[in-house]
């Protein structure tokens, strides 16, 4: 349930399901979200799910705050339509020339190499959101001991592909693109097609996720 | 198809396709992008005809110097701009808000923009672009929208697939006025910052740094202290947010933004000022005043009616 509705300046609602983050607030959040894009509100022309957010960007020329409110506080999504959630594999190879932060990873949460990436491909994962970069999924939940700070100082150009982990979530880089993730490995997949007008994202919110381990050799012969 | 076309013989600094942007793609991380300032994009295809939602040509300081060819055809240019005209080998100082024919091998030689951030070239006409998601405003850090996404480069040719009919030229007496002071209403973290940290951020003077671009407008000035957390869980971003990570330097949020942010949002800039905001240059003062959201829904409605009334002078 929304728990609060606030105005983000004056062409947004920003709605608050709570602060903790986890399945049960997130799927909330995906429920709304789907039915809100189902029913067409008129004068709403953005909605950004996130981890316990979400946020409803209106066109001020068209309506206002207190319309869009109302609309929303009326909504009936008790209803929500039962979305196909995917089950997806995504290749990952940690060559060193890959796993950028290995070092550092195996550092703070003192696990060696062999033993952060059992951990890492055991987990199946869930997908809170996507987005910050087109098609970015922000997956979770990692184990509390692989849980890492982001880097001190972020890297100016984390490449494409590269996987990452922070606190308990991973995320992958669809673009070349600035970031402060620990990276660890690195995809040969399309994570984002922008050639795709419908369904660009591989990965959509409510999707499960399995990375599977490949190396150097197979990264190399993945897309020929 | 016409056999009209610019060669691009200067691209200039930053120099893309845009048009009224893309909605209803934040979710999927795709930002709005478009026009950064949307008065002066209305009024440039008005005045050569256009609809009013068609691609221009957006350029950042310094502009592109374009040669014509082909038949004929009219364009002008919306903003503060310095640019020159050499239509028939002889060279004039252009006015902005004033349509200009040219005919084969004509120059348009945009120099600079005025103590301002951008400018607009429309043409009486339709530029040949794939729209991606219904829009060809490029977003070079996604590599979304006409041109693969990319900046206009040097020797590059922009083909034009249709010339209007009617090239009367029109113009209008408009003045882009300048701000200083920037409204804002209070953002959703605003109290995760200190009483000092509060009222530095709504008195003090900040400079717009050298850093800013198309994503985002970083300023220095006094640090704003924050005494909760400078990470939130990660949420959504719109334009006009501005969020202020661990150094203290707010960031406002600009057209092709990152959709989603982890820094705590300490106020958001109101919609009537988004088009004047954008057009402040780095190294310049700006102050930030605090206002209702009933007060910028009503200042916005003002604003919208003399952009109205603008266009339909035209």
């Amino acid at each position: 349930m929304i728990k609060n509705i606030l105005n983000l300046g004056d062409a947004a609602l920003y709605c608050d399901f709570g602060t903790e983050v986890n399945k049960k607030i997130n799927s909330e959040v995906i429920k709304y979200f789907n039915t809100i894009k189902e029913i067409n509100i008129e004068g709403i022309n953005n909605l950004t799910p996130s981890y316990n957010k979400l946020i409803i960007s209106y066109d001020l020329k068209v309506t206002n705050y207190k319309e869009i409110k109302d609309k929303i506080e009326k909504l009936d999504v008790a209803e929500a339509q039962k979305i196909n959630n995917k089950n997806i594999e995504i290749p990952v190879c940690c060559d060193p020339s890959f796993s950028l932060d290995m070092t550092r990873v195996e550092n703070k949460l003192n696990l060696t190499k062999d033993k952060i990436l059992e951990n890492f491909f055991n987990k199946e994962f869930f997908c809170y959101m996507t987005g910050f970069i087109a098609g970015m999924p922000f997956l979770g939940d990692l184990d509390e001991n692989m849980r890492v700070q982001r880097l001190e100082t972020p890297r100016v150009k984390v490449p494409k592909g590269s996987v990452g982990i922070t606190e308990q979530f991973a995320d992958i880089y669809t673009f070349e693109s600035p970031g402060g993730w620990n990276i660890i490995g690195n995809t040969p997949i399309e994570v984002f097609d922008s050639s795709k007008e419908i369904n660009p994202n591989l990965i959509n919110p409510g999707d499960t996720v399995k990375f599977k381990q490949i190396t150097l050799e197979e990264y190399k012969n993945y897309n020929e | 198809m016409s056999k009209n076309y610019f060669e691009i013989i200067r691209a200039g600094v930053n120099t893309t396709f845009q048009d009224k942007g893309r909605n209803n793609l934040y979710h999927i991380g795709i930002p709005f992008s478009g026009a950064m300032d949307n008065r002066n994009y209305l009024l440039a295809n008005k005045l050569v005809g256009n609809k009013l939602d068609l691609p221009v040509i957006e350029f950042a300081y310094q502009g592109p110097l374009l040669r014509f060819y082909g038949d004929k055809i009219n364009i002008v240019i919306t903003g503060d701009v310095i640019f020159k005209i050499k239509q028939r080998s002889r060279e004039i100082d252009g006015n902005c808000y004033e349509t200009y024919q040219l005919e084969n091998e004509d120059e348009i030689n945009i120099l600079s923009t005025n103590k301002s951030v951008y400018g607009y070239l429309a043409i009486s006409g339709k530029f040949d672009l794939k729209l991606q998601w219904d829009s060809c405003s490029i977003n070079t850090k996604a590599n979304i929208g006409s041109n693969g996404g990319k900046k206009l480069e040097n020797e590059q040719k922009i083909k034009i697939s249709e010339v209007n009919e009617n090239l009367n030229n029109k113009k209008i007496n408009y003045l882009n006025s300048k701000i200083e002071n920037i409204r804002i209403m209070k953002g959703t973290n605003f109290d995760y910052f200190s009483e000092k940290g509060k009222k530095d951020f709504l008195e003090k003077e900040f400079t717009v740094s050298k850093l800013s671009d198309r994503m985002g407008m970083r300023l220095e000035g006094p640090e704003i202290e924050n005494i909760v957390n400078t990470n939130i869980k990660s949420e959504g971003l719109l334009k006009g947010v501005i969020q202020v990570p661990a150094d203290g330097n707010p960031i406002i949020m600009l057209s092709d933004h990152g959709t989603i942010g982890g820094y705590p949002k300490i106020a958001v800039v109101a919609s009537v000022d988004y088009d004047r905001l954008v057009q402040i240059s780095p190294g310049s003062k700006i102050k930030f005043k605090e206002i209702e959201l009933s007060d910028a829904e009503t200042l916005f409605k003002l604003y919208e009616m003399e952009t109205k009334n603008l266009l339909s002078q035209i």
